[in-house]
């Protein structure tokens, strides 16, 4: 028992010594946003709110983010149904290709993000003679967005099991009425927390999005990279990255009320 | 799965398998269309382009079959230096995540109060969602001349060592960490206590039960897991600009040869390393059953 106690014991401060790693920089960030440092000077020699007024008036960062709702918000629906239909076709039957088609599900995520990056870059490009812009980033992001919906509805397909819609069917409902009826209410909020986190994933991602992006078309991850390097822009971006840090917390309220799903979709892409 | 089949009665069973072997065709044929054409064209047209070769003069892609792309990776010691070192470097990353994350997830799925776990889910998947760049940006501050880990560092004589492979090594394992500790923590909760109590049971301490029961449950996870933080730093080349200083990473090369070279069949070949690596590491450990826990 004892021993117990004192792994126990050694477990919680490991575990909080990396909580520490993980949000220190996280919160040096939001302290230098008002720094009057342009450079990452520690502690801060004095403190203003001017990094904050410009950030609010920066034309260029209101654009790129509109860009990454819309791209976000594209890429997501067709994730959705993509993926609602790659899971619903492979639940309850056992066909050679099924390990081939989750294979080919998880590839796009699985390769390093260059690899998918150029090969679209290419076939855009080249093969299609496609001009880069709005259209091609989201077509790149749903193709590795629709890993995380199709998890999701593995895992609750799996969980719910078949006989309800079989009753549903006994008492003479079609194909049709028991998927309205019966199963998609079931699978709301698998089919939400699946559709929460290929936003994420697709409003983050920078490797695919460089390589399909084109000239015209920023998106908010493609700005503050721009931006990084340049000297007055600097403490510009920390602003931007000190309040998307504090609007990660909105997602994550939404993983939590989707109640114990969000951690199996987490643990997808 | 099965065990629904065999409970049917067996001709409705056959007229039911009919119709959902149609549904099952039906159902696939977009997302196919979508992947196993359209991208997997794209990834096939990739791998044929590293064959072409680039004329210097025109900067037009000569499309003869040569395998000039791939003798240079070859003959040239500066990529096998690069290929090794970027290897390297996810390996390292990744056995540096496994080890911060078992802890972590260990305490989470087993010892912690139900609302400690709770907190503890939301404080590992709150970095999660804050932005990549945001995080490669924040470890370049604490890196930074006179910055927190200078600051930190002082009272022990420990200065930042500045931008290079030990911060772009220190930047990726931080990035991918919740990506490590999300399938272990959801593998362990699934191993039932009660195989703990048997441990303990049958006479072995904390750390044979930690060694001979826990770690081989927990492997398929680690794997699963390890996909992740492998993965994403093999093709990563933004993370090292930010705070890699002069570092070169494969990506940073393929990215090089894509842009400012524009030297595309090239850049193909190089981006095959990456690929075949990691087609070989998922063909490996499809074995231990971590594909689904992913």
């Amino acid at each position: 028992m004892s021993t117990n106690r004192r792994l126990k014991a050694v477990l919680l401060a490991i575990s909080a010594l990396v909580l520490v790693f993980v949000y220190l920089p996280l919160a040096v960030v939001f302290v230098n946003s008002f720094s009057i440092s342009p450079t990452f000077t520690w502690p801060p020699p004095g403190w203003t709110l001017q990094w904050w007024r410009l950030a609010f008036h920066s034309a260029g960062a209101r654009d790129a983010l509109l860009t990454s709702v819309e791209v976000a918000l594209c890429a997501t629906a067709i994730a959705l149904v993509l993926g609602t239909l790659a899971g619903l076709a492979l639940r309850r039957t056992r066909f050679f290709g099924r390990n081939v088609v989750s294979l080919l599900i998880i590839l796009p995520i699985a390769l390093p993000g260059i690899v998918t990056g150029i090969a679209l870059n290419n076939a855009f490009r080249t093969m299609l003679g496609v001009d880069l812009g709005f259209v091609t980033i989201v077509i790149a992001h749903a193709t590795f967005c629709i890993v995380t919906v199709f998890n999701n509805m593995q895992a609750r397909l799996q969980r719910i099991g078949p006989s309800l819609e079989q009753a549903s069917a006994d008492l003479g409902a079609g194909p049709f009425r028991t998927f309205a009826l019966v199963t998609f209410p079931m699978l709301r909020s698998a089919l939400l927390a699946g559709a929460l986190l290929a936003f994420g994933l697709s409003f983050d991602e920078i490797v695919v999005t460089t390589f399909t992006a084109g000239p015209q078309v920023q998106t908010l991850p493609l700005w503050i990279f721009q931006n990084l390097f340049r000297p007055n822009q600097a403490p510009v971006v920390n602003v931007v990255a000190a309040v998307l840090v504090l609007t990660s917390a909105i997602p994550i309220y939404f993983a939590q009320r989707l109640s114990g799903d969000s951690v199996n979709a987490t643990a997808a892409p | 799965m099965t065990d629904t089949e065999q409970s049917l009665a067996p001709a409705r069973a056959s007229a039911l398998g009919r119709f959902e072997g149609l549904r099952t065709f039906v159902l696939l044929v977009p997302p196919m269309a979508w992947l196993g054409v359209a991208y997997l064209t794209a990834l096939g047209a990739l791998f044929v382009t590293s064959f072409w070769s680039q004329d210097d003069f025109t900067g037009q892609i000569v499309r003869v079959f040569t395998l000039e792309n791939y003798q240079t990776i070859w003959d040239v010691s500066v990529y096998h230096t690069i290929t090794f070192r970027t290897i390297g470097l996810a390996a390292l990353v990744t056995v540096v995540d496994a080890m911060l994350a078992f802890p972590i997830a260990f305490y989470m799925a087993k010892m912690a109060t139900p609302r400690g776990r709770r907190l503890m889910v939301i404080s590992v998947l709150m970095p999660l969602w804050a932005s990549y760049l945001v995080k490669a940006y924040a470890w370049r501050g604490m890196f930074s001349e006179n910055g927190v880990i200078d600051w930190l560092g002082q009272p022990f004589g420990i200065s930042s060592p500045g931008y290079g492979l030990t911060a772009t090594a220190v930047t990726l394992a931080y990035l991918w960490l919740p990506y490590m500790i999300l399938p272990i923590f959801a593998g362990l909760e699934r191993v039932p206590d009660s195989l703990f109590e048997a441990s303990n049971d049958l006479g072995a301490g904390s750390l044979t039960t930690l060694r001979r029961v826990v770690l081989p449950m927990a492997f398929p996870a680690v794997v699963a897991g390890s996909i992740f933080t492998f993965s994403l730093s093999l093709g990563d080349y933004i993370a090292v600009q930010i705070v890699g200083g002069p570092t070169q990473l494969l990506g940073n090369v393929i990215y090089a040869n894509v842009g400012s070279a524009n030297n595309l069949p090239f850049a193909a070949a190089l981006s095959t390393i990456p690929a075949a690596v990691m087609l070989v590491y998922l063909a490996v450990v499809r074995r231990s059953g971590a594909l689904d826990n992913l």
